[in-house]
Order: C-alpha cells, then structure tokens, then sequence
C-alpha cells in the first residue's frame, strides 16, 4: 500500500473541498481498502466520510429514500423495504458476506470496482486501471467476463447486485458538488466501457453521493432477486436476474427486468420487458420473454455459457416472481 | 480448469511480489497514468493517533494510516487472538465485533475507528468462564486446526445476536463468509445452533 494522508470530515463543506484537492472519499472502504493494499489504488488523501448525515432511510407513498452512508445489512433487513422492496433486500443479502454487509455503504456499493482479476494485478495490461495498455482478459480467463455491453477494449462486468436491482426500479441517485446538487438517473449513471474503460460513471471529480431514491409502485411488492453462481453463497454472480412485475386482471401490465454478472454495467433488459406486458402470465409468457435476455451478447472463449445462463435465470426469476 | 486454475495462482503470486515491494517502500515498475493521484504525502501526515476501547479498555496508538484494524490489534495491542487469514475480506479469520456488529478487520483502515468499541476473541470469556459459545465449540468439536477458530467464534455470537439462526441452513448461509479448511462446518453449526437455544 502507498503512503496517504488522512482525514475525517464532519460538514459537507469540509468534504466536498478535500474532494476538490484530489481527496478519495471512504465509507465502508471494503473496495477501496483492498485495492489500496493491491496498489491498484493509489489515494495520495483519504477521506473518511462517516461524519456526513447522509445515514437515513425513508419510505414514504412516492418511494424509497436511502442516504449513502447506510450499510448494505441496515438497508436489507429494513422491515418496510423488506415488505415492499424484496427485491432489494434480497439482492443485498445474496451480495458479499454478514460481515462485508456491515461494512460496505450504499454508496460505495454502487461505485465499487470491476472484480476482473487483469483488474486487480497491476502487472497485467488493463485499459480500465492503465488506458491503452491492453485488455489480458480477452484472451485469458474469461469465465466471469461479461458478454453484454464490452468492447474491444473492456470486458469487466460490473460486480455490484445492488445496482442490478436499481437498474430495473429505476431509481434516481442524488449527488452533490461544490456547484450545487443534480440528479441522475441510475440508467444514466453507469458507463459502458467503449473506447474509454476507465470512466465507470458520470460522477464528476470530487462529486459525493447523498443519496439514492426508488419510486414505488404496484411493480415493487411483486419483486425479486436471483442469483446464481459456483457456490451456494458468499461468490459473485455468474448471472443474476432483478424482476418486478405488475399483475392485475390476469395480465401482464408492467414488467421490469434487469440482468447482473453478463453485462459490464447493470444490464436492462427492454425487449424482455415488452414480450411480457400485455400478456396472460404463465410459462408460454416466461419463456418467450426470456428467450430475448441475451440479446446482442458478443461471448468470449470461456464464457459462452452464460448466453443460456442468464436466458435460464430470467425464466426461472419470472415464474417465481408471476407464478407458473 | 487446471489451466486456470494455474493462471490465478501466478496472477496472486505476482500481486504478492507487488504488494511486498510497495510494503518496502522500493518503486514501483507501473506506468504514471493511473487515475488517482501518486502524490507522495510528508511522513508527518502519513501517522494518526488512534483511541478506541478494546475488550473494555481503553486503548491508543500511534499508527501508519496504512495500518488496518487487524494489525492495530495484532501488532501495536498485542492481541493475535484476532487471525489473519487471506489479508482481503474473503476468509473471515480476522472477523470481531465493531460497535457490537461483526465486521473483517483487514478490510478496514485502523484511523477509520477512532472512539468504536472492538470486541475481539479476547475480550469474550469473563476470567475462566468461557463464553457460552466458546464452550459450545469444545463440545461439538467445532475446532479441528484452529486457524479460523476465532473469526467463526466472534462470527457466531454476532449471527445469534442477529437472530439468524431459525435452522441450519440458515446458519449455514450467515456464517458463510468465515471459512474452514479443516472442514468442521457441521460442527460449528451444531455449536452456533445449541448455543442460540440455549441463549
């Protein structure tokens, strides 16, 4: 690990300056610390963040309001998001293990760093750590790589199952800088890699999060996460499906659908969403709808599989979600 | 798969050959254009004092802002209760409680903690009354080498205290980020799960 300053900031102020000056933001530091000891990350000044009031959860008839500071098990095992956001309660205890879920914030959740292992070994070529130098993971290990969404230069998928689940509730992320604050809609927020791997997101330089809302809806109740991966638990996922579904009268009458560990951001999936809506709910409908879930995947050497992987979780994702 | 298999070992062989000669201080053969700053800070800034209270004492240390919370407590407090496993969040060896909620103590910057109360594998047992779960352990042989002993201890009372532990399986996935290579899973579970009746 390279040497650092550090510093805990207590006001918004304090913070969003030491951001201005190059400062990295710490909350839960379960990403940033292990990249710091791989020298992937190489912060001249830390910022400890976990004086900043940005630790409430709020669930009001418009929707969700999470602060970025909360940890991920605060936000799972919250009664009422457990009642009407399963999906995100069960996305955030299917991720990591107890113990990181009590570390990690929301925030940081959402910004954490590809798990590619080119990634994480700096004496490997990677366009995302080192642009221009290369990308080992088109020709190498590339089980866990993505097939939706690479390009030529970037085939990391995007690790958090969160965001998946954000992704298909279109939650909007609030952010704050020196300027003043801004909106961004989570769809908008995460970058694919393209020619330009390294740019993650659209935070701006010394940007924080504050927080992150979900609008509610008849969808949201109806909602759900699955995940399949090598093993059981505690593992990355291999491809995993976020569904929420409006079903009233019989029919279809809004379908979200969003796919994790396949796509090198958190992967909507509207040609899947359009064969549900409008249609009687049953294995016909799953199954014609998730057929369309890779579509346009590009796979690599290794990865070929999860073209049917990630169409098989979707299927089995919606029956459990709208029933057989 | 044996071929990468072989491929991750070299890869970790070489992100160890790294972190060491970062460790030392010497330079470092990667390129100038990574996005965070290299900036050097001055070896004044590079140091915090830390206080924190640890198993009910309080404790200070003048640390290296590198110094995570498992080396703070191995190193400077003297307490190798707490083991370092994996050194990266995946094994769980080095779990204890922070503010009463287990967290990996490699995962986390000492300077990160100042004022928090840590509990460790130490500060369990009241004199020679070991603590219900420690107990549990011995009598379901939950511990074969011992290595992860302490992490899956301080683990289990947190999972208890957490009310996870409705059936096994349960158990078995909210402990699953303390891992055993001796394999003694069913043992700990039946400790974890005795234990939490009797509780």
């Amino acid at each position: 690990m390279h040497p650092f300053a550090f510093s805990r900031v207590s006001t918004v102020t304090a913070a969003l300056n030491a951001g201005a000056r190059d400062g990295r933001y710490v909350a839960g530091g379960t990403t940033l610390v292990d990249l710091m000891r791989e020298t992937v990350e190489r912060p001249a000044h830390v910022v400890d963040i976990n004086g900043l009031p940005y630790k409430d959860i709020t669930v009001t008839r418009q929707g969700l309001h999470v602060g970025s500071l909360v940890r991920m098990s605060e936000l799972a095992a919250h009664p009422e998001v457990r009642a009407t956001y399963p999906v995100l309660s069960q996305a955030l205890e299917l991720s990591a293990s107890a113990q990181l879920r009590n570390m990690a914030s929301i925030g940081g959740n959402i910004m954490q760093r590809p798990r590619c292992p080119y990634f994480r070994d700096v004496h490997s070529a990677c366009n995302r750590r080192d642009p221009g130098s290369g990308c080992d993971a088109l020709r190498g290990d590339n089980r866990m790589q993505a097939i939706l969404g690479t390009s030529t230069h970037c085939v990391a998928t995007h690790p958090s199952d969160l965001a998946v689940a954000l992704v298909a509730l279109d939650a909007v992320i609030q952010v704050r800088g020196l300027d003043g604050t801004r909106s961004i809609p989570v769809q908008d927020f995460f970058l694919r890699p393209g020619d330009t791997p390294q740019s993650e997101h659209s935070l701006r330089p010394g940007e924080l999060i504050t927080s992150l809302t979900v609008p509610t809806g008849a969808h949201t109740r109806r909602s759900g996460y699955l995940k399949v991966r090598d093993r059981q638990s505690y593992e990355f996922a291999l491809a995993s499906a976020a569904v929420a579904l409006d079903i009233r009268g019989g029919v279809v009458r809004g379908a979200r659908v969003a796919v994790g560990g396949v796509g090198t951001v958190p992967w909507r999936l509207p040609r899947v969403e359009e064969a549900l809506v409008g249609k009687r709910p049953g294995r016909r409908t799953w199954t014609d709808a998730a057929a369309l879930a890779a579509d346009g995947a590009v796979p690599l050497s290794e990865n070929a599989f999860k073209v049917k992987l990630v169409e098989r979780t979707v299927r089995r994702q919606l029956m459990t979600i709208g029933g057989q | 798969m044996s071929e990468t298999f072989d491929e991750a070992t070299t890869l970790k062989r070489r992100t160890f050959v790294a972190a060491s000669t970062a460790a030392a201080g010497l330079p470092l053969l990667t390129s100038d254009r990574l996005p965070t700053s290299t900036t050097t800070p001055a070896p004044a800034d590079r140091l915090s004092t830390v206080r924190l209270t640890v198993n009910g004492e309080q404790r200070t240390a003048q640390v290296d802002n590198r110094t995570s919370l498992l080396d703070l407590l191995r190193e400077h407090l003297d307490l190798p209760g707490t083991k370092k496993g994996c050194d990266q969040g995946a094994c769980g060896a080095c779990t204890v409680l922070v503010d009463d909620r287990r967290v990996n103590a490699c995962l986390t910057l000492a300077v990160m903690h100042q004022g928090a109360r840590v509990t460790t594998i130490e500060g369990l047992a009241r004199g020679e009354q070991l603590h219900p779960l420690q107990q549990a352990f011995i009598d379901h042989d939950g511990l074969q080498c011992g290595y992860c002993t302490p992490g899956q201890v301080m683990s289990g009372v947190a999972c208890i205290a957490e009310g996870h532990t409705g059936s096994r399986e349960e158990i078995r996935e909210w402990m699953s980020g303390n891992l055993c290579r001796c394999g003694a899973y069913t043992n700990i579970v039946s400790a974890i799960e005795q234990t939490a009746k009797e509780a």
